[in-house]
Formats: structure tokens, sequence, C-alpha cells
């Protein structure tokens, strides 16, 4: 099937070569690195976390957002889907490789990352991470390739397949809670040790995911004649309304049970994200900008997807609105989350972390490498879509 | 019997078996990952207890387990004490001294009590400990979460409880770092070789990519010496380091003249070093 990747327009090859320009920057950035070590990053024994691993727990929940359209699609029999379940499935094998890629890019030693499997410790719960980020990889990978196979001999898949394809959803919640598990075990890290980070990983995660599907299905419709159909399309937004919500609500309940109980440990990160944190005199706050973007898209995003005349009239506004709450999730959980909660540090110090242009490359790259894969991936399927219709 | 109540009971059965299951695997699995547990049934302490030689179980005489004590009031009298240590441990393990602070690597250094201790704050502190500082350095907690985190037990308890680092294993991954409630751990973000100045070549020099900290001189502790730190400080006895688990250690008679408290015992590491404020 991968020859329906090689047959494209104009805007295909040049698409794929705006891509490429980003990865060839990042794989030089990339040798830079591994060169000379990650000091070539903003990193510091302060803030041991920055945009690597707060990239990759975004999109560990991209991956598992895949999860709305499948378990609709297999457990509800829900029709509608059909015919972008593997839309669903794709992203989540973009995404899982972006993952992986950006826990390589965050290793000090990467050579000695099969150390993992050699040594497997299942105390640790990134040994765990590993196991069920690959799992759900391989499922997802084999499910989207038997059930597309399938479809295009216009033949009922395998019936074995199914129970693969009845695994994967308990494999997409376990992703995203594990990484969850990487932050909410850890003593005295007031901001991540809570119950409720991997609900809040969660809903974030079902609403940003089908928020991105959405509107790569709405380009598909445009840029290669691909229509998910109305009420898939409605469906996927009433979920993400919910789960959007539902993450709200969440963060809410952190900033109540921070501000009435009054333990500075509970406040300080929420404060040093949303309004800045005084400390010796000095004002710390260069990620309240980033902060308060995630709130006034979320309602823009919330705004535009739930008004029946914005949701309904045209695709740009349902685009933008599901655009809007996929940013918005973004800076959440792809930025305020893991760099907040590394200040104030444990000795009470405060250390700001500011990316170098080598990091924000690499960083980049790697979304560029994910979008190459899902663009290759996405147009095998609709490919084979086509030749169905013709 | 009617039918709702054989059912019922089918249930209630089978899901206290369940349940009476469950625990017993957790348990067993708390037990296995060597974690001594303050509370728990009464079978559970004994366990922990042969297996851990904590303060937080009772010790283990036939096993040492290493720890330190801290006289802040010495530092205070002799504010030149702190350099001398922070120097000779720095020197003794070739720890780098990079120019730029982003980089820094550090084992033992001097701070505030406000930074040692910020689960203790106090608006009315007395002078000398505002305006003194006390040395802080990797705790090696009895119950060390860096351990746990670890994906590759790079990181590692011994048996003399010392917390040790495998540089040759560590793929750099700094969860320890993050699980690290006392901001013990650095990392070497370049090259540390040509930032170590007369190398000491007793000790292994750093790679890039991998984590360090204190290892409370284990390779001289090995050879019946005393912690590079502790030697530093001469007669004054500002540090003291011994074994935990005998009773007749210089360390517990000074453990037992004089009331001693822990960086953030609440988080249940149990840690190794001590503080006399």
């Amino acid at each position: 099937m991968f020859e329906k990747a090689l047959k494209g327009n104009n805007y295909y090859w040049m698409w794929l070569a705006f891509l490429g320009f980003f990865i060839a920057v990042a794989a030089v950035c990339y040798l830079r690195q591994y060169f000379y070590g990650l000091g070539l990053t903003g990193m510091s024994r302060d803030v041991s976390w920055g945009l690597y691993i707060s990239q990759f727990t975004f999109l560990v929940g991209v991956a598992a957002g895949g999860v709305m359209l499948v378990l609709p699609y297999y457990i509800h029999n829900f029709k509608a889907f059909g015919k972008i379940t593997i839309l669903g499935e794709f992203l989540a094998i973009a995404s899982l490789l972006m993952c992986l890629m950006f826990i390589m890019a965050d290793l000090g030693q990467p050579l000695r990352g099969l150390n993992v499997m050699l040594y497997p410790t299942p105390g640790s719960m990134l040994f765990w991470d590993m196991c069920v980020l690959w799992g759900y990889l391989i499922l997802n990978a084999l499910c989207g390739w038997v059930i597309l196979t399938a479809e295009r001999k216009q033949v009922h898949p395998p019936k074995w397949i199914y129970f693969f394809v009845y695994l994967s959803i308990p494999f997409a919640f376990s992703i995203h809670t594990v990484t969850a598990m990487l932050y909410c075990g850890l003593p005295g890290r007031h901001f991540w040790l809570s119950a409720i980070i991997a609900p809040r990983f969660l809903a974030s995660a079902f609403a940003a995911g089908p928020a991105l599907i959405v509107v790569m299905a709405l380009i598909l419709k445009k840029v290669a004649n691909f229509d998910a159909g109305k009420e898939a399309i409605n469906k996927m937004v009433t979920i993400i309304i919910y789960a959007a919500l539902a993450n709200m609500f969440f963060v809410g309940l952190e900033f109540f049970v921070g501000f009435y109980s009054n333990i500075p440990g509970h406040k300080h990160t929420l404060q040093y994200l949303f309004f800045g944190l005084e400390h010796h005199g000095h004002i710390y706050n260069n990620l309240v900008p980033f902060m308060w973007g995630f709130v006034v898209l979320f309602f823009v995003g919330i705004a535009l997807i739930s008004h029946p005349y914005t949701r309904k009239q045209s695709d740009l506004w349902l685009g933008l609105g599901c655009a809007s709450i996929f940013i918005a999730f973004w800076l959440d959980k792809g930025i305020g989350f893991v760099l907040g909660g590394f200040v104030p540090t444990p000795i009470d110090e405060i250390v700001e972390y500011y990316p170098t242009f080598n990091e924000l490359f690499i960083t980049i790259g790697i979304w560029a490498t994910g979008f190459f894969i899902l663009t290759i991936l996405y147009k095998i399927a609709i490919g084979v879509e086509h030749e169905i219709e013709a | 019997m009617d039918e709702k109540r054989r059912n019922f009971l089918k249930v209630a059965g089978i899901s206290t078996l369940a349940g009476l299951g469950g625990t017993a695997v957790v348990g067993r699995l708390v037990a296995g990952s060597g974690i001594a547990h303050a509370s728990g049934s009464a079978g559970h302490e004994v366990e922990a207890a042969k297996k851990s030689s904590g303060h937080g179980a009772a010790p283990d005489p036939s096993v040492n387990r290493y720890g330190m004590v801290i006289d802040i009031k010495k530092f205070q009298q002799d504010p030149s004490l702190g350099e001398k240590i922070v120097a000779a441990c720095h020197s003794v393990h070739n720890v780098p001294q990079f120019p730029e602070k982003k980089d820094e690597i550090k084992w033992i250094w001097m701070t505030q009590f406000e930074n040692a201790f910020p689960e203790k704050p106090n608006v009315y502190l007395d002078e000398a400990t505002e305006e003194h500082q006390l040395p802080i350095l990797c705790n090696h907690c009895d119950s060390p979460p860096c351990v746990r985190a670890c994906p590759t037990k790079a990181t590692f308890r011994n048996k003399d409880g010392i917390v040790m680092m495998d540089y040759h294993r560590c793929i750099g991954c700094r969860f320890c770092m993050a699980a690290c409630p006392y901001g013990s751990r650095s990392f070497n973000w370049r090259d540390p070789a040509e930032f170590v100045k007369d190398a000491n070549h007793i000790y292994p020099r750093r790679m890039r990519g991998v984590v360090e900290k204190c290892n409370f001189c284990d390779e001289r502790v090995g050879a019946g010496k005393l912690p590079a730190c502790v030697e530093a400080c001469g007669e004054s006895k500002a540090l003291v380091f011994g074994n935990l688990n005998d009773p007749n250690s210089e360390i517990r008679k000074v453990l037992k003249e004089n009331h001693t408290i822990q960086r953030n015992p609440s988080l249940g590491t149990l840690p190794s070093v001590f503080y006399i404020v």
C-alpha cells in the first residue's frame, strides 16, 4: 500500500518538502547536541526536564485521544465513525513516534537506551511507560494496517484482529495514566503530587486528540476530497466539549485545594504559572502569558464549537474552534504542567527555564517528523478510500 | 434460597476473595520493593524490620548502615569550615567547576537554613541561624525515591545504606533528579573533563550525560577511611560519620545526647543525615 504515498499533486510534495526542511535543520541541531551534550539546552540541575519531556507528555495524550473514535465505533457500534477510525489510529502512530523521538532527544546517553530493557526495573514508572507506549504503538500499527488492507480488498477484517482492537482500548487509557504516574508519584514536588493528574491528563487528551482529528478531517475535506461525514464530526465535537470541560473542572479543583487549604507548597506553582511568584523581592513570571493564553484560547475554542451558529455555519469556524482547544491544552500540558512543576525547587529556590534555539529547532523538527509520518499515513488511508469508491 | 439471595451471596463471596487476594498481592509487592513502612499491620512490620536496616524499623546490628550528624553550631562558630568541607569533597571526587551556573554540579554545598528546611519556615529565626550557612548533601535515604524512580537500577541502595550511582549504566533520563525531594542530584550537561582542576586519579571522572551526587565517600569508607568532608573538619566534630546500626558507635552516642532533626522527614524517605540545630 505504500505506493499510494508516492503519488501526489504538487501541494502534497511541497508540504512534504516544507516539513523536510525543518527535519533537516533539526537533524543538524541534534548532531550538535549529541556531540556537545544536553548543555546545549536551557535545562539545569534545577529545571532538569524541559521542552522535550513536556512535548512527550502532551503527545502521549494526543496518541491516547484516538481511542475516542475506536471506542464508540467498536464498543457502541457507532457506525458514523467507521470511515475515520483509521485517522485516529494513524494519528496515534505518528504521535507515539514523536514521543519516542522526544525521549531519545532527552536522554543524556541515548546509546544506552536499551538498558531499560536489559535491566528491567518494575518499580520504576518509566519502565512501565516504555512497555505501554511500545504496546500501544504496535497495537495501532497492527490494527490500522490489517483493517485497512481488508478494506482495500473489500472483505471483512479477520476475526482475530478484534482481540487486538479491544485490547488497544485499555492500552490507550494506560499510556496516559502511566505517563501521569511518572509525575504524581514523586514526593516533594507538590504541583505534581496530586491524584487528579491522571484523570486530568485523560480529560485533556480526549479533548486535544479528537480536536486535532477534526482539524485534520476538515483539511482533508478541502485538499484530498475526503469527507468524514457531518454526523461523525458532530459527535466528535460533542466529545471534545465534554472532555474539555472536564479538564477545566479538574484545573479548577487544583486551584480550590491550593488556595482554600492555603498550604504554601500547594499554591506556589499555581501562583508561578498564573500570576507570577514573588521570591526575595523578585517576581518570577515567565510562564504567565502561556497560561493565560491557555485560558483565553479555551474560552474562544469552547464558544466556537458550542455555539450552534459557528459550529454549523462553516467549517472554518469549527476548525478554528478545535484548533484553539488543541493549542490551549498544548499550552496547559505541553508547557505549563511539566515546566511549572520544577518551581520552586526542593530547596526553595526559583530558577526559570528558557529553551535555547538549538533545543527549539530540535523540538520543531520532531513535530515536523511526526506530521511528515502522519501525512504519509493519511495519504495511504485516503488513497485506499478513493480506490474503493472508484 | 431464592435466586436473588443466591446471586448476592455469590457476588459477595467472590468479591471478598478478590479483595483478600488483592491486598495480599499489593502487600507482597510493597514488601518486595524493600520499603520500610511505619504503618501497616503487625505482620508487615516484622517483615519490614527484617528486610530493612532503617531507623524506621528496628536496626539490624549485623549490617552496617552509614549515617552522618551535622552540628550546625560548629559551622556557625567557624564559618571557614564550610568552604573546607566543600573543597575537600569536590577535589577528591573530581567534581568539575563550570563557569556557567546552568551547568553546575555539586555534591555538598553550603546553604541557608530556610533552603535546607523549607518545611520549617520561621519568621522569627534566631540571628545565628539567619546569618550562617549549613551544609547539605545527599541524605542517603533508607527509602530513597530516586532509587524507586530509576528505570535501569543505575542508582541503587547499597546494603550498607549508601545510595550509589553506576555511571556506566545511567542513561541520563534524569528521572532521579525529579524524584529527589532534596535537590541533591546533578547532571553532566557537558563533558566535565576540562573543568576538573588537578584531577584525583584514584577516583574516576564522569562522562557527559550521566547523573552524579554525593556517595558518602563509599570508596574511602570501604578502605577504612572517613569521608573527605568529615576528615576536613579535623577535631571540630562538626561532622560525625558512623554506623547507625551499631548502638556503641560514636554517631549513636551523639544522636543519644543531642536533639537532632532531618530534612523533610514527613515524606517517609528516612534520611540518614541528621542535624543538631
